[in-house]
């Protein structure tokens, strides 16, 4: 059926529903893009929708975001509208940051806590009216956002699938952009929201993106997907614009140091083993932490645990020597002592070093910074090369380009 | 006369199981076993020419792995099948499907409820975890915390340090969950009828409590700790059916040099200056041994067997008021052709899962009530499966096999006993409510076993037909389990041991009780137990 038919009533659209099953692994709105563009059908699943690992070659595709304009497909991202008188004290209380300090028209990185303090999810709120946001994050929350509104009126819906979202990243994005006839898009700074009149509707471009480089992200109304995808793909003919699928995305997400839910860190509704979970000073989000504005979920966790200095972990940027990447790698401290674990490493060919991020467990990272090694295991034709390689801690992002942040922007 | 080391009263599961392990670790072993097959309630039979039946357990999940391969059950035979979701047709002529995808299964959910789609993660999540903190206690024998040797006082530390590794809030949600009704459960995180209604079924299968009954989570939890393969929670067929399981079992005890005896049924184990001496058969043959362990559940076992004189009187006190308490019954139905459900999506894979037509908590409470009243369920909650949409064993092609759990089924029809009528109308009620769904249903059918608690008890001799040889209410579990004292497979008799599900940790196709009593008898015996796999750790 087509998603976009409204149901008389809830029992036909449940009736209606019911075909989800021939299709477990959903196709996205610009899937009919990506499956004419893709070379070698590397898909995996990304939130129950069919995604691509690579389209034509990892390694190309990275360069495409370092060096011209990437497509990205992010509609999978989980997304939450939420709207009415109290959204922003709503806001305010569930996340970290000051949700009074978000102008309209603003994006912020932001972090939501359970009760203790522990991190249920990062993802980026964007302000799009007065009294209207939306949440994208990774994973699914729907209950505890219920659960949170309780006494307010604000009015909160689950839109992933409705909402179709690109991301176009690098160099040249700007000029695809321009190109296409968004004008005025030069003005947008970074975290700045626009609306843009397409194909008789709207598109909502943020200058954001999870590359570290210059970059937007489009949304539009699912049945608008398609002709947008063409007008940044036929403007984006002469600026070198490719599709690119996640491989080559994480490399840039690495060197920009950003971390990944359930990736870098354990979610508090997913974790099973009660000790996985972690506050946010431990895995960097220290930062988003406001403990001057109104009560928000987990405040006092927060604060008794950096007051008592029972912080557990930290996490941290570490340059390792060679050149080969120490994923999951255990770090040691003198070589001997156990002192975390790397969730994420790549030799960045932009910084050429071998860079990664890692979970170390206190006082390690905080107290003892020198001295620390990884060890890697690299198998080489059917035989594991052991090796034990200095680490230095050095802080994030790993590649921090002038680009990402010009305004008015580059053309290239 | 035959002399034996040791005789296993009843062949079930758990009675192979011991048997199994002794034998192996150098004792001269014979089953005993009433029937003239054996399998207890793990078995498949032939009652209509071309069809196997699983009589009465139908699904395999709690077996432990550790014990399949001790006793090297695989190569005698013994192959699990996962399954894929299931379905609850609702009466509006809609259904919920349950998928192993999880995101099928997210946006099935969501067809009702986008919020109970995401909240089932917190759910599963809090189910697991729970689930985590059990599974290694089932390989254990309970301490006794009425024995202070340092063996008990050891076991009692492992237990608490367990628990210890819980933050404060799982303990609390633990002790919650061990006490809880699964309606008010479930109602902490779900708010659509038939989603509470599916996942409810595992908290009342086996048991004489409606869903609305305190301590109905924890037997939710009991049904969830298995595993397929490494699969926690999942549930698989056995191939061949359920008596796979018990054949694999029964091949494995002969391989290694046991003894089987069908049609051997013990009327009377002996004992002498409170020792055990061996038994006595129907036929009056008597069979010595020094040590005998009863697969029978824990009543039938000391009120019948055994001499209610050479018990110590509070004993016999506390057996006699363990609850049994028959809740379900059994239907099986050879069919001709693969029934159809025009509610299920074409090509679905819940048809080879299990299929239920109880959509609501509210209407499984009303099915409790009648059996609170003495009589079966007017609309009954059933638990259906076809295994042989995934096993090709149990017919020839085309054909099929439908399994029925029946809740509730009382073990007496209004104080009285159940008569041939009886049965027939319990039949007739559960096709009636499978006929309302599939069109054409009766045509298919060969051949019917009905079994009510009568049958279960007189033909398996399961006590009030409890499929759990007791019910696994928290006042019956852990050191608790048969009674106080005698929760570590001993009893007042010396050289005589139970390995029933009467035992720790109860009922179910797991073994655990059956392999635990083991290790208790090899303790005694002095005999190191290096046939015996620790419990798998869980990570």
């Amino acid at each position: 059926m087509n998603a976009l038919t409204k149901p008389a009533n809830a029992a036909e659209a449940r009736r209606a529903a019911r075909d989800h099953i021939a299709t477990p692994r959903l196709e996205t709105p610009f899937h009919p893009r990506l499956s004419a563009l893709d070379a070698v059908n590397d898909w995996y699943n990304w939130a129950g929708c069919k995604a691509p690992h690579a389209l034509f070659d990892e390694e190309l595709e990275y360069f495409a975001i370092r060096s011209t304009a990437a497509l990205f497909d992010i509609s999978p991202m989980v997304k939450y509208r939420i709207d009415g008188p109290d959204a922003e004290r709503y806001l305010n209380r569930l996340t970290l940051r000051d949700v009074r300090k978000l102008g309209v028209g603003r994006v912020h990185y932001t972090a939501w806590c359970d009760d203790d303090g522990h991190v249920l999810d990062d993802g980026t709120l964007f302000r799009l009216g007065d009294q209207d946001f939306r949440l994208c994050c990774q994973e699914r929350h729907l209950p505890w956002l219920l659960d949170s509104a309780f006494g307010l009126a604000v009015d909160i819906r689950e839109e992933t699938e409705e909402i179709a979202g690109v991301a176009l990243q690098g160099p040249t994005s700007y000029a695809v952009l321009a190109k296409a006839g968004f004008s005025g898009a030069e003005r947008l700074k970074p975290f700045d929201i626009g609306s843009f009149a397409h194909d008789g509707g709207t598109v909502t471009v943020s200058r954001t993106g999870f590359t570290g480089d210059l970059g937007y992200e489009l949304f539009v109304p699912r049945q608008a997907a398609l002709p947008l995808w063409d007008r940044l793909w036929t403007a984006g003919a002469d600026h070198g614009i490719r599709a690119i699928g996640y491989a080559a995305l994480n490399r840039t997400r690495i060197e920009a140091g950003f971390i990944v839910a359930n990736a870098d860190f354990v979610t508090a509704e997913a974790a099973l083993r009660a000790d996985r979970v972690r506050l946010p000073d431990e895995i960097g989000l220290d930062w988003l932490v406001d403990p001057d504005k109104p009560n928000f979920n987990g405040r006092r966790a927060i604060l008794d645990a950096r007051r008592n200095q029972t912080l557990k972990h930290v996490l941290v940027g570490l340059e390792i020597e060679g050149n080969i990447p120490a994923e999951h790698a255990f770090v040691y401290h003198r070589g001997k002592r156990e002192a975390g674990l790397v969730t994420a490493a790549i030799w960045s060919p932009t910084a050429k070093r071998n860079v990664a991020i890692a979970s170390l467990d206190r006082p390690y990272g905080t107290r003892f910074v020198d001295d620390l090694w990884v060890e890697i295991y690299a198998m080489r034709e059917l035989k594991y090369q052991k090796m034990m390689k200095r680490a230095k801690i050095v802080p994030r992002p790993f590649v921090k380009l002038a680009r990402r942040t010009a305004t008015p922007p580059g053309l290239r | 006369m035959q002399r034996y080391d040791v005789l296993v009263v009843g062949g079930g599961h758990n009675g192979l199981v011991t048997a199994g392990y002794l034998q192996r670790a150098g004792l001269k072993v014979a089953v005993l076993e009433k029937n003239g097959w054996v399998g207890g309630a793990a078995t498949s039979r032939e009652l209509t020419p071309g069809f196997l039946y699983s009589n009465c357990s139908y699904v395999c999940s709690l077996f432990r792995p550790e014990i399949m391969r001790d006793l090297d059950l695989p190569r005698h035979g013994l192959q699990v099948v996962a399954y894929e979701g299931g379905a609850v047709l609702t009466r509006d002529g809609d259904y919920l499907a349950s998928y192993r995808d999880h995101d099928s299964h997210r946006r099935e959910f969501a067809r009702y409820s986008k919020r109970d789609a995401e909240a089932y993660e917190r759910y599963a999540r809090d189910v697991t975890r729970q689930c985590r903190f059990i599974q290694p206690l089932l390989m254990r024998t309970a301490p006794d915390p009425f024995g202070f040797r340092p063996r008990d006082i050891a076991e009692l530390v492992y237990l608490a340090r367990k628990f210890g590794e819980f933050s404060p809030a799982e303990m609390a949600q633990t002790l919650r969950f061990w006490t809880m009704s699964i309606s008010d459960f479930l109602d902490e995180y779900f708010e659509t009828d038939v989603i509470k209604a599916y996942l409810a079924i595992s908290g009342i299968i086996g048991t004489a409590l409606g869903p609305m009954s305190p301590g109905t989570a924890y037997v939710l939890l009991h049904h969830y700790m298995g595993e397929v393969d490494g699969s926690v929670g999942a549930w698989g067929y056995a191939r061949g059916g359920m008596g796979a399981v018990t054949q694999a079992l029964a091949s494995s005890f002969l391989a290694a040099g046991g003894t089987i005896r069908t049609d051997a049924e013990v009327a009377r184990i002996f004992s002498r200056g409170g020792r055990t001496t061996g038994v006595v058969l129907d036929s009056g043959e008597e069979i010595r041994a020094n040590l005998v362990v009863s697969n029978a559940d824990v009543k039938r076992t000391f009120l019948k067997l055994v001499d209610e004189a050479d018990l110590p009187e509070d004993f016999v006190h506390r057996v006699k008021h363990f609850k049994m308490r028959g809740s379900s019954g059994k239907v099986n139905i050879a069919l001709d052709s693969l029934p159809e459900f025009p509610a299920l999506p074409e090509g679905s894979s819940c048809i080879r899962g299990d299929l239920h037509f109880t959509d609501s908590i509210e209407r499984m409470e009303r099915a409790y009530d009648d059996w609170k009243a003495g009589r079966w369920s007017a609309d009954p909650m059933l638990d259906t499966m076809i295994p042989t949409t995934l096993d090709p064993t149990m017919t020839s092609p085309g054909r099929h096999f439908m399994s029925c759990f029946v809740q509730y089924c009382p073990p007496k029809v209004e104080g009285r006993d159940w008569t041939d009528a009886d049965r027939t109308a319990f039949a007739e009620t559960v096709v009636g409510q499978i006929a309302d769904y599939s069109p054409g249903f009766r045509d298919r059918i060969v051949h019917m076993e009905v079994r009510t608690p009568r049958e279960l008890e007189a033909e398996v001799g399961l006590t009030e037909g409890n499929i759990f040889q007791g019910e696994l209410t928290f006042d019956q579990l852990l050191f608790n389990r048969p009674v106080p004292g005698y929760a570590q497979y001993r009893s007042p008799i010396a050289g005589l041991y139970i390995c029933g599900s009467s035992t720790h940790p109860g009922g179910g196709v797991m073994g655990a009780p059956g392999r635990n009593a083991a290790m208790e008898i090899l303790r005694d015996l002095k005999r190191s137990p290096e046939t015996m796999s620790n419990a798998h750790d869980v990570i």
